[in-house]
């Protein structure tokens, strides 16, 4: 790599990130077209778009069954993954290859199939397909990816930590509550948001479940056959912007902590 | 992070926290439940409706359960085109992908070493496609391509699009569609191995007098084969079983179907279930040959 050149890939690497960020920077700027019911052709700047988002009033209810959903199946598969993670890392068991299996095949079957197979299942077992159904196939697809950030954290600790809570007579909930769960807590809210960021954006095995209700990117996918309303990308941007001044912050906080670390 | 799901996590190797107990049961139970019953389950009964046969002067999508291998011999006859389809597009994107995100991980895990606010910086941005709707990135793009757009124009200025014909719907916009989606999918496994690799190794290679094409060739590259792998795994697996990029109102047509594609259809549309599940029972069997021999090349017995 370094015989390419000192530069080559800086210049290379640059180009990449500008590449990831187009569509990005096209879909902002769209939140601001002055369009009507198909934002495809720039008809000048507008602030109606933001300011009053619920006039597109289907794209405000999608918005709203999505956050449901996300939150219902993040705290679902927050919790029943962050008990499998911890008893993956801290016990012995039998069976402990096949569960290891079972939790990695979910990450290696694609969205379509894991979809498709939900929806044969309610089929079969005659259960109505609705927002219910929907919320158990996030969790189920959010559940490993929970198990695989939160493990990763458990397997860092130290365990000194909790012998030292032993031995200052803590009961074993108490080292729990006052020591384990407090240090694993940045892992879990890592995981958290993971599943929610997955969970909002999901379509696939979504449109399998949904039924007749609407989430936003099923909205999208409906409404890109006959135009897509500005409203659509004033909530995608809106979305965008607060994750990404989340993760700027807690990033440059991490890298500033190493640092000062460093120069210690 | 969850990226390096495929890769073997270093775990601190120390036997004595390992115990057997009660409370392992407690913890595992519920989840382990949840898997079996909403992930085990519908992959049986996809294996059953894929067998099923339509009841005889039944309704239309009315099936009952029989051993209908035919059903196989009738989706591989007739979407054979988009089954071998799909794996193409999605190697495709996964290699385009590896030629963009690779260098960018080495950018990003190496050179930024010595700016580590800088480094961080990049890895906001390559995680910053996650933050904004897969569905309207891809419709970005349509909309870029789009026949009266620049891209377009310039196209046909030097001279590759000819009078009337467009980017979209076209095998090279699924692709490139596809491999924009999964870059970030390449580029972080990749990356979180790089980032931890102990630049003595390749100083090494050097002083032994290896050029730095040989160094990255022997030392570098090896080390990296993990997250290679990982990253590889994370963008064929989605890219193949895919069908929004491939869909007629993002950018693709008619002629670019998927696997995925015809599944929706069989599933949704024209509620012909057990072509829709054989035809997932395929894509899951030829990713699960996959896996395997990904696995046991790289001699990943951690899975996790």
């Amino acid at each position: 790599m370094r015989g390419f050149g000192k530069y080559t890939i800086w210049v290379y690497s640059g180009m990449a990130l500008v590449f990831l960020m187009i569509p990005i920077v096209y879909t902002i700027i769209f939140s601001f077209n002055d369009a009507r019911r198909t934002n495809i052709i720039w008809r000048g700047f507008t602030l109606d778009n933001w300011l009053n988002v619920c006039a597109a009033q289907d794209v405000c209810r999608a918005f709203g069954n999505s956050i449901l959903i996300a939150v219902v199946a993040t705290f679902i598969a927050t919790v029943l993954g962050t008990m499998i993670a911890i008893a993956l890392v801290r016990y012995r068991f039998r069976f402990r290859n096949t569960t290891t299996l079972l939790i990695f095949l979910p990450l290696t079957t694609p969205e379509v199939v894991l979809g498709a197979g939900l929806a044969a299942q309610f089929l079969q077992a005659g259960v109505p397909k609705g927002l219910g159904t929907v919320i158990i196939a996030h969790a189920l697809f959010c559940i490993s990816f929970v198990i695989v950030t939160v493990r990763a954290r458990v397997a860092s600790l130290d365990p000194a930590l909790e012998e030292a809570g032993r031995d200052l007579y803590g009961s074993p909930q108490q080292v729990f509550w006052r020591i384990t769960f407090p240090l694993l807590l940045p892992g879990i809210i890592a995981a958290a948001l993971l599943s929610f960021a997955l969970s909002f954006d999901d379509f696939i095995i979504t449109n399998f479940n949904r039924g007749a209700e609407v989430t936003f990117p099923s909205f999208v996918y409906t409404a890109a056959a006959r135009g897509i309303p500005p409203e659509a990308n004033v909530i995608a941007s809106a979305v965008f912007l607060l994750a990404i001044l989340f993760v700027l912050v807690s990033q440059f906080t991490a890298a500033a902590r190493r640092r000062r670390l460093a120069k210690l | 992070m969850a990226f390096s799901a495929f890769t073997p996590t270093e775990q601190k190797a120390d036997a004595s926290i390992q115990k057997r107990s009660p409370v392992a049961l407690l913890l595992l139970l519920p989840g382990v439940i949840f898997l079996v019953l909403f992930f085990v389950t519908p992959l049986l009964s996809l294996l059953l409706t894929s067998l099923q046969e339509p009841v005889p002067g039944g309704f239309f999508g009315e099936y009952r359960q029989a051993l209908r291998w035919e059903n196989y011999v009738f989706v591989l006859e007739t979407y054979g085109t988009q089954t071998l389809r799909s794996f193409g597009y999605a190697a495709l994107a996964s290699l385009f992908a590896l030629l963009i995100g690779f260098p960018l991980a080495y950018f990003i895990g190496i050179t930024l070493r010595r700016f580590p606010l800088l480094q961080a910086l990049c890895l906001v941005l390559v995680i910053a496609p996650f933050f904004i709707s897969f569905l309207l990135r891809t419709l970005a793009w349509k909309q870029i391509f789009a026949i009266e757009g620049p891209v377009a124009g310039f196209f046909s200025m030097i001279g590759i699009l000819g009078p009337g014909q467009s980017i979209t719907g076209t095998a090279f916009s699924v692709v490139f569609g596809l491999t924009y989606n999964f870059i970030p999918f390449m580029t972080l496994p990749i990356y979180a191995t790089l980032e931890r690799l102990d630049l003595r190794l390749v100083e090494a290679g050097g002083d032994l007098y290896a050029s730095p094409a040989t160094t990255f060739r022997t030392v570098t590259l090896p080390l990296a084969a993990p997250g290679v792998i990982s990253g590889t795994l994370l963008t064929f697996i989605p890219a193949s079983g895919d069908y929004i990029n491939a869909s007629r109102d993002f950018l693709g047509s008619t002629e670019t179907a998927m696997i995925g594609t015809v599944i929706e259809a069989n599933f949704l549309v024209l509620q012909n279930y057990p072509a829709a599940a054989a035809l997932s029972i395929v894509l899951m069997a030829v990713i699960l040959v996959l896996v395997g021999i990904y696995v046991k090349r790289s001699g990943t017995e951690d899975l996790l």
